[in-house]
C-alpha cells in the first residue's frame, strides 16, 4: 500500500489518478454550493422564498377550453397552480404528438415526391422544401393563424362540413365528443387483449412458416379479432358509450348565440394554426432527410432487386425502406425534438402549451421563476429523453443485421 | 426555442448576479446609462416611431431619472418588454427600472420581490366591443370571447367580474398587444379588455376604430408606476422623488419654459428653491449632484407637460389624474 504523500501525489500515477479526481469532484461541489447559495441569498435580498408550497394554491385566471383544462377539469377558484402545470403539459403533448404525425405523414410524402421522375412533382416537393424550411417558423405561425381566422365565418355564422357532425367559424372546429359511461373500460380492456392476441399470433404464424412453409392469413384474422372483440364486449356491457353533438344556436341574448359551451367539442383556431404550422415547417426537414436517406441506397440494391423479380413497389417496401430507415431515424429523432420545443412559440398566438401558461401567465402571477422554469426544463428534458430512447430502440430494431 | 432560451438565461441571471449587487446607481455610473424596461409599443405611454426614439409618459420616467443621475435625459437605453417577460427581466438585473403601465399589486410587492416606486398614472380595466354587437353594459357579455395579453393583471380581474356576475366566458390570451388587436379586428373575440388607457392607445390601430365603443364600466382598479427591485432603497428613492419631483413642480407652476429664470430669479418661494437645488442639499442625500431637479424640469419637464404630450392626443383628459389641488388624485410628497 502506498503512503499518500506530496510526493506520491505526483509521481505515483494511480495517487495523481485519486487526486485529481477528488479534486475536480469537490470543484464541481463547491461551484453548485455557490451557485444554490448565491440565488438563495439574491432572491432573499429582494424579499423573496424558495420552495414549491405556490403550486397548491388556487389560480385566479380564465384559461381557454382546450385538451387540456378538459382533462383536469380545470375550475377557476379552485384549481391550484399544479393543475395549471398538467393542463400546459398536455397542451404541449397533444401538439407535439399531433405535429410528430402530420410531419412525418407529408414530410415522407414530399421526401418521396421529390425524387418522382415526374417533372411537375419533383418541382413541387422543391418549392414546398425551399419555402417552407426557409421563413421563420414565427412568421407561419402568425400567417396560418391570422389566414385561419380570416377565412372562417363569425362565431355566430358556421360552416358545415358534416351537416350537424362538424362545423367550424371562427372559435373553432367543432366536432362530436364522447361521453363515456363508467362500463366502458372494459371495451378499452379487450381491444388491448385482442392486440396482445395479435402479436403472439403474429410470432406464432412467422414461426410456423418459417418451419413448414404453410401461411396463416395474419391480418384478417387481426382485424376481425380486434375488431370483433372490442365491438362484442361493448355491445355485451350495454353500449357504455353515446356522442354529444355540437349545438348552433341563433336565438337568445346575441354573444349566446353560435355554438354552445358543453355541447360536442372544440379545437380552437390557435391549436389547428399551432399544428399546422408545426407540421408543415418540421414536414419540410423530414422531407429531406428521407430524401437523402433513400438517395444513400445504393442503386445496385435496386437493380439486383429487380433482377431476382421483385416488383417496383416490392423493392421499395423490403429493399430501399429499411436500408434507407437506418440513415433516416438519427435525423429524423431531432426534428421530432425540436417540434416538441418548437411548440412554446405558440404563446404567440394564445395557445395555452406549458410556457404560456405556465411559465408565463402563472409565473407572472407567483413570481418563482427558478422553481417554475425547472418544472418546465424537466418536462422538456424528460419529453426529449423519451423520444431519443424510443429512437433508440426503433433504431436498433431496422438496423442492418451484419452476418 | 428562443422563449425557452431567453426564460433560462433571465434565471441563470439570478443565480449568477454576484450577490452584493445592490447598489443599482454604482451599477448605472459605471455603464453610463441606465437601462429601461417599457412596453412592445403602447402609443402615449412608451412608443418607438420609426427612427427608433421612444417617447410616451413612461419613457419620459426613465428620462427623468437618468437626467437626475447624469443631467442627460437621453443616458438612458429602451428593452420592450411583453407584459410575460417584464419582472423577470427586472429581476434579472436586465433592466435598471420597469416603467411600463404596470400596475401597482400587493403580490409583486411581496411575492415578485418588487417595489413600485409610485404611481404615474390612475387607470383602471376596460372593456371594448364592437358597436355592431349592440351590447351596452359589461352585464349582458354572458357567453363572449374576450381577447387579451397574457401576465397581467387584466387576466385576474376579468376572470374575478365573470366569476362574481355568475357569467361564463373564453378567455384567449397574447403575448404581445398587437396580436390581441389583430385578433379582436378579425372577430376571434367580442371583447377586448385591458387598461383603459392601453385601449384609447390601442384602438387607433383597428381597421375602423369607430366601429368599436368602450363599455362604462371599469372593473378594477390600476395604479401604473415605476418598478424597481426589492433591496436597493437609494435607487428606489431616486426613481420615487424623480416622479415627485416632476408632480410637485407642476404643483408649484414650475416647468422646462421657466425653471431656468427661476433659477436666476432671487423672488422665488422656499419650496422651489429647495426643488431647483438653490437651497439644502436635497440631490446629495440621494447620491446625486443638487440640480438633480432641475435637470429633470429642464430636459423632461413636469407631469403636466409630459401628460399633454403624450396622453392627451389619445383623448384622455386628466379626470382622477388631475393635481389634488385641481379636483383629481395626483398628491406628491413635499420635497423637505
Ligand atoms: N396594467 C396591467 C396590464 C399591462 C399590459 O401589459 N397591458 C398590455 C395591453 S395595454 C400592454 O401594455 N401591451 C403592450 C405590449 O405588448 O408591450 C398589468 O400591470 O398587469
Amino acid at each position: 500500500m502506498q503512503q499518500l504523500s506530496l510526493k506520491s501525489i505526483i509521481y505515483d500515477a494511480r495517487m495523481r489518478g485519486y487526486f485529481y479526481q477528488v479534486f475536480i469532484l469537490s470543484c464541481l461541489s463547491f461551484g453548485f454550493w455557490w451557485l444554490i447559495d448565491n440565488t438563495v441569498t439574491n432572491l432573499a435580498d429582494r424579499g423573496k422564498t424558495v420552495g414549491f408550497g405556490f403550486l397548491s394554491e388556487n389560480a385566479g385566471f380564465q384559461i381557454s377550453a382546450t385538451l387540456g383544462t378538459w382533462l383536469f377539469d380545470y375550475n377557476v377558484g379552485q384549481s391550484s397552480y399544479l393543475d395549471v402545470y398538467f393542463i400546459g403539459i398536455a397542451n404541449t403533448f397533444l401538439v407535439a404528438i399531433l405535429g410528430i404525425a402530420g410531419a412525418t405523414i407529408i414530410g415522407f410524402t414530399v421526401g418521396i415526391m421529390r425524387l418522382s421522375k415526374n417533372f411537375i412533382v419533383r418541382s413541387f416537393a422543391t418549392v414546398y422544401i425551399e419555402l417552407l424550411r426557409n421563413i421563420p417558423l414565427l412568421l407561419q405561425l402568425f400567417f396560418w393563424y391570422f389566414a385561419v381566422l380570416r377565412a372562417l365565418p363569425s362565431k355566430r355564422d358556421k360552416i358545415e362540413i358534416i351537416p350537424d357532425v362538424a362545423a367550424m367559424n371562427i372559435t373553432g372546429l367543432y366536432l362530436p365528443a364522447p361521453i363515456i359511461e363508467p362500463g366502458f373500460i372494459y371495451s378499452v380492456t379487450a381491444f388491448v387483449v385482442a392486440i396482445i392476441i395479435t402479436l403472439v399470433m403474429k410470432s406464432w404464424a412467422q414461426k410456423r412458416q418459417f418451419e413448414t412453409g404453410q401461411r396463416f392469413p395474419v391480418l384478417w384474422t387481426a382485424l376481425g379479432l380486434i375488431f370483433g372483440l372490442t365491438m362484442l364486449t361493448f355491445w355485451i356491457t350495454g353500449n357504455p358509450m353515446s356522442w354529444s353533438y355540437p349545438e348552433f344556436k341563433m336565438t337568445g341574448a346575441i354573444l349566446r348565440r353560435g355554438f354552445q359551451s358543453g355541447s360536442g367539442m372544440v379545437l380552437v383556431p390557435e391549436m389547428l394554426a399551432v399544428w399546422l404550422a408545426l407540421t408543415l415547417y418540421t414536414a419540410a426537414f423530414i422531407a429531406e432527410i428521407v430524401r437523402a436517406g433513400i438517395l444513400a441506397v445504393a442503386k445496385g440494391q435496386t437493380e439486383a432487386a429487380y433482377s431476382i423479380g421483385m416488383r417496383p413497389g416490392m423493392t421499395l417496401r423490403l429493399i430501399i425502406i429499411p436500408q434507407a430507415l437506418r440513415v433516416i431515424i438519427p435525423p429524423l429523432t431531432s426534428q421530432y425534438l425540436n417540434l416538441t420545443k418548437n411548440s412554446s412559440l405558440a404563446v404567440a398566438i394564445a395557445y395555452p402549451e406549458l410556457v404560456s401558461i405556465f411559465a408565463g401567465t402563472a409565473l407572472n402571477q407567483v413570481g418563482k421563476e427558478i422553481e417554475m422554469i425547472f418544472m418546465m426544463m424537466m418536462v422538456y428534458l424528460t419529453f426529449s429523453l423519451a423520444t431519443a430512447a424510443f429512437m433508440n430502440w426503433f433504431n436498433a430494431r431496422v438496423k442492418l443485421v451484419e452476418r | 426555442m428562443k422563449k425557452l432560451t431567453a426564460a433560462m438565461v433571465a434565471v441563470a441571471g439570478v443565480a449568477f448576479a454576484a450577490s452584493a449587487s445592490a447598489a443599482t446607481l454604482d451599477d448605472v455610473k459605471a455603464k453610463g446609462h441606465i437601462q429601461c424596461g417599457v412596453s412592445q409599443g403602447l402609443p402615449g405611454f412608451s412608443n418607438a416611431d420609426d427612427s427608433g426614439d421612444w417617447t410616451g409618459l413612461d419613457v419620459d420616467m426613465c428620462r427623468a431619472v437618468a437626467a437626475a443621475v447624469f443631467g442627460d435625459s437621453n443616458a438612458v437605453k429602451f428593452t420592450p418588454l411583453s407584459a410575460k417577460q417584464r419582472f423577470t427581466a427586472l429581476a434579472s438585473g436586465e433592466v435598471d427600472i420597469l416603467s411600463r403601465n404596470t400596475t401597482w399589486t400587493m403580490t409583486r410587492d411581496t411575492q415578485l420581490g418588487l417595489n413600485f416606486a409610485g404611481v404615474n398614472y390612475y387607470d383602471g380595466q376596460g372593456m371594448m366591443v364592437p358597436t355592431s354587437l349592440g351590447v351596452t353594459s359589461a352585464t349582458e357579455l354572458d357567453g363572449a370571447n374576450i381577447c387579451t395579453n397574457t401576465g397581467t393583471t387584466t387576466e385576474l380581474n376579468i376572470t374575478d367580474f365573470f366569476r362574481a356576475n355568475s357569467m361564463s366566458f373564453n378567455l384567449v390570451a397574447f403575448e404581445k398587444a398587437d396580436e390581441v388587436v389583430a385578433a379582436y379586428d378579425a372577430g376571434r373575440c367580442d371583447v377586448y379588455t385591458t387598461d383603459r388607457s392601453g385601449l384609447a392607445a390601442q384602438r387607433g390601430k383597428l381597421t375602423a376604430p369607430d366601429a368599436h365603443m368602450v363599455l362604462s364600466e371599469i372593473i378594477s382598479k390600476e395604479p401604473l408606476g415605476p418598478v424597481v427591485r426589492q433591496g436597493d432603497d437609494q435607487w428606489f428613492n431616486i426613481v420615487r422623488w424623480s416622479l415627485n419631483a416632476m408632480i410637485n413642480a407642476e404643483e408649484m407652476g414650475v416647468s422646462s419654459s421657466n425653471v431656468n429664470n427661476l433659477k436666476f430669479d432671487a423672488n422665488i418661494t422656499p419650496a422651489v428653491a429647495r426643488l431647483i437645488g438653490k437651497e439644502g442639499n436635497f440631490g446629495e442625500e440621494l447620491g446625486l449632484s443638487n440640480d438633480w431637479a432641475y435637470n429633470i424640469l429642464m430636459q423632461v419637464g413636469n407631469y403636466a407637460e409630459s401628460y399633454e404630450a403624450n396622453v392627451t392626443p389619445l383623448g384622455l383628459a386628466r379626470g382622477v389624474n388631475a393635481l389634488w389641488s385641481d379636483g383629481g388624485i395626483l398628491y406628491a410628497a413635499p420635497i423637505r
